[in-house]
C-alpha cells in the first residue's frame, strides 16, 4: 500500500474501532485511536504476516505491550482475515475470544498481554530467538508512555541493548496522557529520548499519526547495526475524533449515540449510505 | 551420603540433552554459579543466556524464546523467581501457554541463615493457584533426573523447585516409574498415610520405618507433582487409612497440606496433620536445624501419627 492507501485504511480502522466500542459499550477509546496509525502502518505497510498462515516460521512478530489498546488490533485482524468480521460483534461479550486485551487463542496474536511492562522482555526473547536461528524476521513491540513507569521495561531495555538486538523495534505511543492525567504530572518521563539513548538504543522521534513518517521509521534500511531501535511516536490521544482528542476522560469511555454519529462523520462515513471517503 | 545436589543434576541432564537438542536454552539471572550451570554455559555458550539480576526479565525473555520454538529453562533462586516475577509467570508463562521451565533453585529454607528474604516457603501456595502451571518438587537426585527428562518432553509451563544441598537418596536408582501428576507409593500401609514432597520424602520414609517398629503400618506417598495433583492417590489414602499427615518444606498455609486437605475435605473427610514451616519468618539455621525446630523429622512425624490414630 502507498501512503495514501494506508491513510484511507487507518480511517477505516478508526471507524471500525468506534463501531466496536459503541456496540460493546466498553473500550479504551483514547489509546486505541492514538495507536491506530502505528498498527495500521505495521500490518499493512511493514510486517510480513499472512492470515492464511498465521504461524509461518519467518513471520514478523508484533507484541502489543499496551494490551488495553487492543481495539485496533481486533479490527485489523478482522479486516485482514485472521478472524471473521462477524466475530467483532462478540468483543467484550460473555465467553468471547475477543476480550479487552490480546488473546493468543486467536490466530495472529503472539502473546497474551494486559499487565503493563511485560512486552519488551517477551519481544526481546523473540528477537533473541531469531538471532539464534539466524532467521530474518523482525519483532515489533508497542508500549504506552504511561507504561514506561514500570521497572520491568527498563530490565528489558538493558537486555535488548546488551544482546545487540537490532532486529527488535520498540515503539512508544507517546500521547502524553494516562488515565490520571498528563504523563509528566503523574510520573515524569522527560528527557525521554535521552533515557533510551543512554540505555544503548537507536532512538528516533516521529509524528506517530503521520503515516509517511511511520513507514520511514520502520524501514529496514534505517536499522542501526548492533542496536535495538526505539521509535518515540508522538501521537494525539483520541486522534481523529475532535471531541475525544487529548481528553484523559476518554481513556476508557463509550460514545453516546450523538457522539457516535459525530465521530463516524468526522471519520469519513457518509450518513445513511454505505459509501465513505 | 549422596554428595550430588539436585541443582547439579539439572545441569548434567541439560548438558546431556543439549548435545542433540539445539532448541534448549538455559537462562540465568546472575545465578550460573549458584545454579551449578557453569558446565552448561561453558559447553553450550550459544544456548546459554545471562540476563543479570532481573527476575521479571528472565521470565519474559524465556517466554519470548519459548514462543519462538525454544525450550526455555529459566534457572534462578526460588525465593526471587517465585515472588519477584510472579506476574510474568502468571501472564507470560502460564496464561500465554509458553514452553517455559521455571527452575527455582536453593528453595525452601536452603538459605536458612540468610533470613526470610531468601526463603521460599510460599511458592507452592502461589504457583499452584495459577491455572495451566505444572508444579513439581523432586525428592532426590534420581527423581530430579527423571523430572528434567520429563520436562523436556512435556510441552507447557512448569515451576520446579529444588534445594541447595545434596539430599539423602530416597531411591537407589533410576529404575522406577516417574510420571508427572502421579504420586509414587514408597511404603505400603493402611494405618495412616504420610504424604511428602521434595526433601521431606526421605524423612517420611524414615518415619514409616520408625512407626513399623511400633506396629503401625504407614503408607508413604511421594507427591512430587503438586499440580496437577494426584487426587486418586489422595482419595484412596483418605478412604483406606485412618489419618493423613502431610509434611513439606513450605508454609503450613496453602502448600501440599492445603492441597491434600482440599481433596479430602470435599471427598473423603479424614483427620489430618499439616506439618511445615510455621506462619512466621523461619528461624535462622541450617536446613536440618530449621527442619528439626519445626518438628519436620522422622520423630516428629512418628509423634504426630501416634497421636492421630
Amino acid at each position: 500500500m502507498d501512503i495514501k492507501q494506508l491513510e484511507v485504511k487507518a480511517r477505516k480502522i478508526r471507524r471500525d474501532i468506534i463501531q466496536l466500542i459503541y456496540d460493546a459499550k466498553t473500550g479504551h477509546t483514547g489509546g486505541a485511536l492514538s495507536s491506530t496509525d502505528i498498527m495500521t502502518a505495521l500490518y499493512y505497510g511493514v510486517m510480513n504476516v499472512d492470515p492464511q498462515k498465521p504461524e509461518m516460521k519467518n513471520r514478523d512478530r508484533f507484541i502489543l505491550s499496551k494490551g488495553h489498546s487492543v481495539e485496533p488490533l481486533w479490527c485489523i485482524l478482522a479486516d485482514q482475515g485472521f478472524i471473521k468480521s462477524d466475530e467483532l460483534k462478540t468483543f467484550s461479550q460473555f465467553g468471547t475470544r475477543l476480550i479487552g486485551h490480546p488473546n493468543n487463542k486467536v490466530a495472529g496474536i503472539e502473546m497474551n498481554t494486559g499487565s503493563l511492562g511485560h512486552g519488551l522482555s517477551v519481544a526481546s526473547g523473540m528477537a533473541l530467538a531469531a538471532k539464534k536461528d539466524q532467521a530474518s524476521y523482525r519483532t515489533f513491540v508497542l508500549m504506552g508512555d504511561g507504561e514506561q513507569a514500570e521497572g520491568s521495561v527498563w530490565e528489558g531495555a538493558l537486555f535488548a541493548a546488551h544482546y545487540k538486538l537490532d532486529n527488535l523495534v520498540a515503539i512508544v505511543d507517546r500521547n502524553k496522557l494516562q488515565i490520571s492525567g498528563l504523563t509528566e504530572d503523574v510520573m515524569g518521563l522527560e528527557p525521554f529520548l535521552d533515557k533510551w539513548q543512554a540505555f544503548g538504543w537507536a532512538v528516533v522521534e516521529v509524528d506517530g499519526n503521520n503515516m509517511e513518517a511511520l513507514i520511514k521509521a520502520f524501514a529496514k534500511e534505517h536499522k542501526v547495526e548492533g542496536k535495538p531501535k526505539l521509535i518515540i511516536a508522538n501521537t494525539t490521544k483520541g486522534k481523529g475524533v475532535s471531541f475525544i482528542e487529548n481528553q484523559p476522560a476518554w481513556h476508557h469511555k463509550v460514545p453516546t449515540e450523538d457522539q457516535y454519529n459525530q465521530a463516524m462523520k468526522e471519520l469519513g462515513l457518509v450518513k445513511g449510505g454505505k459509501g465513505h471517503e | 551420603m549422596n554428595k550430588i545436589a539436585n541443582r547439579e543434576v539439572i545441569n548434567n541432564v541439560l548438558v546431556r540433552a543439549a548435545a542433540t537438542n539445539k532448541d534448549i536454552i538455559v537462562l540465568a539471572s546472575d545465578s550460573r554459579g549458584s545454579a551449578k550451570l557453569g558446565p552448561f554455559a561453558d559447553t553450550y555458550p550459544d544456548q546459554f543466556v545471562e540476563v543479570g539480576i532481573a527476575e521479571q526479565n528472565i521470565v519474559g525473555v524465556a517466554a519470548g524464546l519459548a514462543a519462538s520454538g525454544k525450550v526455555a529453562f529459566a534457572v534462578s533462586p526460588a525465593c526471587f523467581l517465585s515472588m519477584r516475577s510472579v506476574e510474568q509467570i502468571k501472564v507470560d508463562a502460564a496464561y500465554s501457554n509458553t514452553n517455559v521451565k521455571l527452575i527455582g533453585i536453593s528453595g525452601g529454607v536452603s538459605y536458612g541463615a540468610l533470613g526470610m528474604s531468601h526463603h521460599s516457603v510460599q511458592d507452592i501456595a502461589v504457583m499452584r493457584a495459577i491455572p495451566n502451571l505444572t508444579v513439581v518438587i523432586p525428592a532426590d537426585r534420581f527423581e530430579t533426573e527423571k523430572m528434567v527428562e520429563a520436562l523436556l518432553l512435556e510441552k507447557g509451563p512448569v515451576y520446579a523447585r529444588v534445594g541447595r544441598n545434596p539430599v539423602e537418596d530416597v531411591y537407589d536408582s533410576l529404575d522406577y516409574e516417574f510420571e508427572l501428576g502421579k504420586a509414587v507409593t514408597l511404603h505400603e500401609g493402611n494405618d495412616c498415610t504420610i504424604i511428602a514432597c521434595g526433601e521431606t520424602v526421605r524423612i517420611a520414609l524414615d518415619a514409616a520405618l520408625l512407626l513399623e517398629k511400633e506396629g503401625v503400618q504407614a503408607r508413604v506417598l511421594n507427591m512430587h507433582t503438586l499440580k496437577p495433583l494426584d487426587q486418586q492417590a489422595i482419595k484412596a489414602a483418605a478412604k483406606e487409612t485412618k489419618a493423613i499427615i502431610t509434611i513439606e518444606e513450605h508454609s503450613i498455609y496453602g502448600g501440599l497440606g492445603g492441597a491434600v486437605a482440599e481433596v479430602t475435605a470435599q471427598n473423603n473427610p479424614v483427620v489430618m496433620k499439616v506439618m511445615g514451616i510455621a506462619d512466621e519468618p523461619a528461624i535462622p539455621g541450617t536446613s536440618r536445624e530449621v527442619f528439626d525446630y519445626y518438628g519436620l523429622s522422622a520423630e516428629g512425624i512418628k509423634a504426630a501419627a501416634l497421636k492421630l490414630i
